[in-house]
């Protein structure tokens, strides 16, 4: 077997007495594409932070390309290649929205690609903006943030993660709260980064959509993973029915 | 029901545009420049006005100046999130190095503060990097104790002079020196740093007040940013305190004291902070305003914290920002809903 280029082992994280991801292991291929599902509160978001390094597991290792990121600061782990979006955005609200850009094309990682270099950010910005949607003709990319609507910060928050140049993006629920059209527009750039090459890791709860990308599924619940494999498979299966999908037919 | 509102119109001229400046006429080009060019002239200027204005108003310059120049560093720190009671830290640590410099080597103050202002800012630095992880509140508390810590080390310890301070220091060259060295070196530090936060590395800055996990989500070391801004608000901190001691030729424990830390963090929220020129016009207003107050002895700080007051209840976003919306904008009453 290809080594993975995620490799997840016994990952642990109690808050208090909750245990919010309770032993989790999984490997993710290069180029592969997983959604992870579960009721609220199944820890979805948790393992997201424990891999990129926003909260600190209590036991257990991640691997990313075979070497040992567990615990690092979250600054190095975007480094290395996985780059991440919030579920709650948080973009830099005082600042025009391709300045917002100015940030992960200013770091380490990006100084060897295009853009990284001085007196080009600003294009860059703007162009990887046009790429999610921020119309450049009505002027979207220099407003400033705190007065776009919520979808625009969304896929601000989709933009700032490409402008790292991932090998790994994590997409936590990058959905919700955006309107059916805006889905709709969102949904090819999601597939064209997949055809680039790059693995993803989706984290929603809408399936229909999340269905057409993935071509593997992990099911949580109570921090615990109840379900792994492809979405058909994870459809019939009884327990993630139980727990999540609901008994009728999805 | 017809109401009526207020709407704010920018003037229209393209300033720049991607780093052309597109000015059409001489008009325009006043317009930008004489913002910037007047109090530059009046500074330069003020100096060779002994005869005018007399020497008293001339060493009210020099406290302004020192004052303008610790709001300058409490804006810095500011704009990275970092909001500092003790910006008399930077002041003293420059005050003492400077003055242990001339007392051992006995070097020209010419070397001696340049050299001081480097290691001090460095101490400081240092000395900070622990704590630039708080924020808020947290790093409020810890950077108002340091100054008092290091008064009190001294008072304790007797080193560098204990309570009496370091005497007799030597002067600076000449009389012109003395007024212009802190001119200069707030001209060049006023607008050193507002061209600072306008690069890029300055939009991370701006990003790090905002949301720091978010910066550290685009791949940004902030502990490591953070203590490279403390180590430049240091450095205008350090020089300052390095020309005072020189200056008066005189160190001592006031160089810790809690007006240094104050006076500037007053001054930029008057003047408005975040955009450096607030801060420097705050200090220019607040310290000839308490000179001017002086004839009625202690009433004057009555009649200080009454304008305080009034200022900040009024104009919650500063001077600054309020001259400046003025000035770029025009202003018209508009109808808003149905007419009858």
């Amino acid at each position: 077997m290809k080594e993975p280029i995620l490799r997840i082992a016994n990952l642990s994280k109690k808050f208090g007495g909750v245990k919010a991801v309770d032993g989790i292991s999984f490997d993710l291929e290069a180029k592969g594409s997983l959604g992870i599902i579960g009721p609220n509160g199944s820890g979805k978001t948790t393992l997201v932070n424990l891999i990129t390094g926003f909260v600190k597991p209590d036991s257990g290792t991640v691997f990313f390309r075979g070497k040992e990121i567990t615990g690092f600061m979250p600054y190095r782990i975007v480094n290395f290649g996985i780059a991440r979006t919030f579920q709650m955005v948080r973009p830099l609200y005082k600042l025009p929205a391709f300045k917002n850009l100015i940030v992960p094309l200013y770091s380490p990682r990006v100084k060897k690609f295009r853009g990284g270099k001085y007196g080009e950010r600003d294009e860059v910005a703007v162009d990887l903006l046009e790429e999610v949607g921020f119309e450049r003709d009505s002027l979207v990319p220099y407003k400033v943030a705190s007065i776009l609507p919520h979808g625009y910060l969304k896929r601000l928050e989709l933009a700032r993660c490409l402008a790292v140049r991932p090998d790994l993006i994590i997409l936590d629920e990058l959905f919700s709260g955006m309107s059916l059209s805006e889905v709709a527009s969102t949904l090819p750039i999601i597939e064209k980064i997949k055809e680039e090459g790059k693995t993803l890791i989706m984290i929603e709860h809408r399936l229909r959509e999340l269905f057409r990308i993935v071509d593997r599924l992990l099911v949580l619940n109570f921090g615990k993973k109840i379900g792994d494999g492809s979405p058909q498979e994870m459809k019939n299966n009884e327990e993630v029915r139980k727990a999540y999908l609901g008994t009728e037919v999805v | 029901m017809v109401s009526y509102r207020r709407e704010r119109i920018d003037r229209g001229i393209k300033a720049r545009c991607n780093g052309i400046f597109a000015l059409s006429s001489y008009r325009e080009m006043l317009y930008l420049l004489l913002p910037r060019a007047i109090p530059v002239v009046f500074l330069l200027i003020f100096p060779l006005l002994e005869g005018v204005v007399g020497l008293y108003w001339e060493k009210v310059l020099v406290i302004t100046c020192i004052i303008a120049f610790l709001s300058l560093s409490w804006d810095l720190l500011a704009s990275v999130g970092l909001v500092s009671l003790g910006q008399g830290l930077f002041f003293g640590i420059g005050a003492y190095f400077v003055a242990f410099l001339d007392n051992s080597l006995g070097w020209s103050p010419l070397f001696t503060i340049p050299l001081a202002s480097l290691t001090g800012a460095f101490f400081c630095a240092v000395l900070l990097s622990p704590i630039v992880r708080l924020r808020g509140i947290y790093f409020a508390m810890i950077s108002l104790a340091l100054p008092l810590l290091f008064a009190r080390i001294i008072e304790a310890t007797g080193i560098l002079g204990g309570t009496e301070g370091l005497t007799g220091l030597s002067s600076l060259p000449n009389a012109w020196i003395e007024l212009y060295m802190p001119i200069i070196g707030l001209i060049v530090c006023l607008f050193g740093f507002r061209r600072l936060i306008n690069t890029d590395y300055g939009v991370v800055l701006q990003g790090i007040r905002d949301s720091d996990r978010t910066v550290m989500a685009g791949g940004i070391n902030i502990y490591w940013y953070k203590i490279q801004v403390v180590f430049i608000s240091a450095l205008a901190g350090t020089f300052i305190g390095a020309f005072s001691t020189h200056y008066y030729q005189f160190v001592g424990m006031s160089a810790f004291a809690i007006d240094l830390s104050i006076l500037p963090l007053t001054a930029a929220i008057l003047g408005g902070a975040g955009t450096f020129a607030g801060a420097t016009l705050g200090a220019f207003i607040l310290i000839p305003m308490s000179e001017i107050f002086r004839a009625f002895g202690t009433l004057r700080v009555v009649f200080n914290c009454i304008i305080l007051l009034v200022f900040i209840v009024a104009l919650p976003e500063g001077i600054f920002h309020y001259i400046q919306r003025k000035y770029h904008q025009f202003e018209r009453v508009v109808t808003v809903g149905m007419k009858k």
